[in-house]
């Protein structure tokens, strides 16, 4: 997995609340067995104006030069500045894979879904959780500065603005352990081979139909 | 601690170790597997090299691509026809036992596993599907993960987690005529809204969930993901034990009875903290009716759609306005008024034996009304149809103007031909109101199934409690 410590960021306001995964990337995207090339279909039903289907080639769709993401000025941005519940609805990682191929590399929001959140980590995209006020107090400074960007430091968890002000964040410290170093899940847990096996034996012994 | 929550219980005897900080390694007793999120798990498994923990754990079944016509003649979209035939390869590869497209008793993923008994009280179940949360109505700690997770409990039988805060949803007294499980569902997320139940594991509890058959407890336990929730449970009664007892997977002989003395310890016990409480009367719960593209935006059947004037803050003002254009919906208007051009009965919400018998019984005898163009009923799976068709359900849906499909996810989330075309609106029984959730330009509308059939002969919403 990708290591993350620090990021100077350009940042994008995506001003909607409960934006949820079939919007980050719908269903038809969903069809593919791979992880990777999702992030051309990103936002796809509101990037485009035509209908898309995996196959398409996207750089001939027409793109709905409304969307934030269109804007010129927020082109490159790896922070994506979000309102509450983002990422709610069904536990497809295709949404984080989507986003991260997009070139995110941060969200901010004052509130995740549960399942959303924890894809996050597992794919090296930091999803910081900051008080609704200041979020709003973003939102203003994106929209009033062309070119707004965050420094964004995991290691002190602090978010700092171009005006100095700096918001600190919380981070469960397993998960920064593991977004800092790039490591793997699978392989931490499997450290523990022999509490598994131990508690597989116990469990087995006090309720063997589960093993039938 | 002496007097424990369900969840606690669940959460206690699952614990493989756990670090100071509360990340905990869980070990999961089933895994559900479907084609979509798990072809990166089974390719990540194979680069790593590694060999799947417990094979016997895990059981597959295609569900979101299939088709549910003419099934016979394979899946004509290639897309959905490789991911099929790749959890086709893994199944056979890796062992891990698969009900194919084919085979009676293919089905939702969460239709099968309470209808094969490979879901059991005291269960840890995980899925790569957040309805999983479905198998909680039988004192399980169920729910959905991503892929990354797939592969880990794949290849280690355990996932990393930390402890949910517990709320208790408590629905006391009885439901009035016409009003279902999916009702109470939905007048939850209307009241506790889609983020309430964020980063709580919620325990339905009280005499009007008692009352509930255990299908009634799949469908509220399903939506409780949609109020935030990844987790919803149900204790475990003589309701649950009955309908267990039997079932394929279920356990046989000396076991049984071993693991009934065991499932009846699966409830809070008498004073249990709860980190939250909210309560409802079921007899003020009247048939619901979703107005957004969101579940909470949701009102009674006898209610109008809002007016934004009257939103909270400016953010929400923002969010009912788009909703409201979205949906082609005027504040005021009265649901009764608002009609429908499609209507979909199916779903891991509302795909059961018991959501198809009360569809019939609306539908009996009644023609579906000219301007609904296409009424669907999809059963959760083969054996729920081939019930049905016992019944002779199909006939009366069928006579009634109904079409009569195959198993899968079908139109509640149109990943297969079955979708609305722009600008359509639907009655539907599944469980998400999102844009685009059933075909692009698509205005679904959340219903149980007494009022999506109500709608499709009336050609309008309408009360079912007052028919
Ligand atoms: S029926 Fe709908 S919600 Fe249920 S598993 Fe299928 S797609 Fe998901």
């Amino acid at each position: 997995m990708r290591k993350f410590s620090l990021l100077d960021g350009l940042v994008v306001p995506l001003d909607r609340a409960n934006v949820d995964t079939d919007a980050i990337i719908p269903k038809q995207f969903l069809k593919s067995i791979k992880r990777s090339g999702f992030g051309p279909n990103a936002f796809d039903e509101w990037r485009y104006l035509d209908h898309g289907e995996p196959g398409m080639d996207n750089s001939k769709r027409p793109l709905n030069k409304d969307f934030v993401l269109n804007l010129p000025r927020y082109k490159g941005a790896q922070i994506l500045l979000a309102r509450e519940n983002f990422g709610c609805g069904s536990s497809r990682e295709h949404a984080p894979w989507a986003l991260e191929d997009f070139g995110f590399i941060v969200i901010i929001a004052p509130s995740y879904a549960d399942i959303f959140f924890n894809n996050c980590f597992k794919n090296g995209l930091l999803p910081i959780r900051l008080a609704a006020d200041k979020v709003d107090a973003l939102f203003k400074a994106v929209e009033a500065n062309n070119g707004y960007k965050l420094k964004v430091d995991l290691e002190k968890q602090a978010i700092t603005a171009p005006d100095g002000t700096e918001y600190k964040f919380e981070v469960d410290a397993f998960r920064k352990d593991c977004l800092l170093n790039g490591l793997d899940d699978i392989g931490l847990t499997l450290q523990h081979v022999g509490e598994i096996k131990a508690f597989e034996a116990k469990h087995r012994a006090a309720q063997p139909w589960l093993f039938a | 601690m002496s007097t424990k929550t369900l969840y606690d219980k669940l959460w206690d005897s699952h614990v493989v170790q756990q670090d100071a900080d509360g990340t905990a390694l869980i070990y999961i007793d089933r895994q559900l597997v479907h084609e979509v999120t798990s072809p990166q798990a089974f390719e990540g498994l194979k680069l790593a090299q590694r060999k799947p923990w417990r094979t016997a754990s895990m059981l597959a079944v295609p569900d979101h691509n299939v088709p549910t016509t003419n099934r016979a003649a394979g899946i004509a979209d290639p897309i959905s026809r490789l991911q099929v035939e790749t959890l086709d390869a893994n199944c056979v590869e890796y062992g891990v036992v698969e009900f194919k497209m084919n085979d009676i008793r293919q089905g939702i993923v969460h239709v099968i596993g309470p209808e094969q008994g490979a879901t059991l009280p005291g269960m840890t179940v995980v899925c790569g599907d957040s309805h999983t949360s479905t198998h909680g109505a039988f004192a399980a700690l169920a729910h959905g993960i991503g892929t990354s997770e797939v592969e880990h409990v794949m290849a280690t039988q355990c996932l990393v987690a930390k402890k949910s805060k517990a709320m208790l949803v408590k629905v006391e007294g009885a439901l009035g005529k016409g009003v279902t499980a999916k009702d109470i569902a939905l007048a939850v997320i209307g009241k506790i809204g889609t983020a309430g139940g964020t980063g709580y594991a919620i325990e339905f509890a009280g005499s009007a969930i008692r009352a509930l058959s255990m299908e009634g407890r799949m469908t509220l336990c399903n939506m409780a993901i949609e109020a935030g929730a990844r987790a919803g449970m149900v204790a475990a009664d003589d309701t649950t034990i009955a309908y267990v007892k039997g079932r394929p997977f279920a356990p046989k002989g000396g076991d049984w009875d071993k693991a009934v003395t065991y499932w009846k310890t699966l409830h809070s016990d008498a004073g249990a903290k709860f980190d939250a409480t909210v309560e409802l009367d079921a007899a003020q719960i009247k048939p619901q009716v979703t107005w957004g593209t969101s579940p909470e935006m949701v009102v009674a059947v006898d209610g109008c759609v809002p007016d934004p004037a009257s939103a909270s803050d400016a953010v929400k003002r923002g969010d009912w306005e788009r909703a409201l254009a979205y949906m082609g919906l005027k504040a005021n208007t009265p649901i009764t008024e608002i009609k429908i051009d499609k209507v979909f009965i199916g779903s891991c919400t509302n795909g059961r034996i018991e959501d198809m018998r009360a569809a019939a019984a609306v539908a009996k005898g009644k023609k579906v009304a000219a301007n609904v163009k296409l009424a669907m009923v999809v059963p959760g799976s083969g054996l729920v149809k081939q019930q049905a068709e016992q019944e002779g359900l199909d006939k009366i849906l069928i006579a009634a103007g109904f079409e009569w499909r195959d198993p899968g996810c079908s139109m509640c989330l149109a990943m297969n031909d079955d979708r609305l075309e722009p600008g359509e609106r639907c009655a539907a029984t599944s469980n998400r109101n999102f844009e685009g959730r059933q075909g692009q330009g698509g205005r679904t509308h959340l219903v149980s199934p007494e009022m999506a059939a109500a709608a499709a002969i009336a050609g309008h919403f309408v009360d079912v409690s007052k028919e």
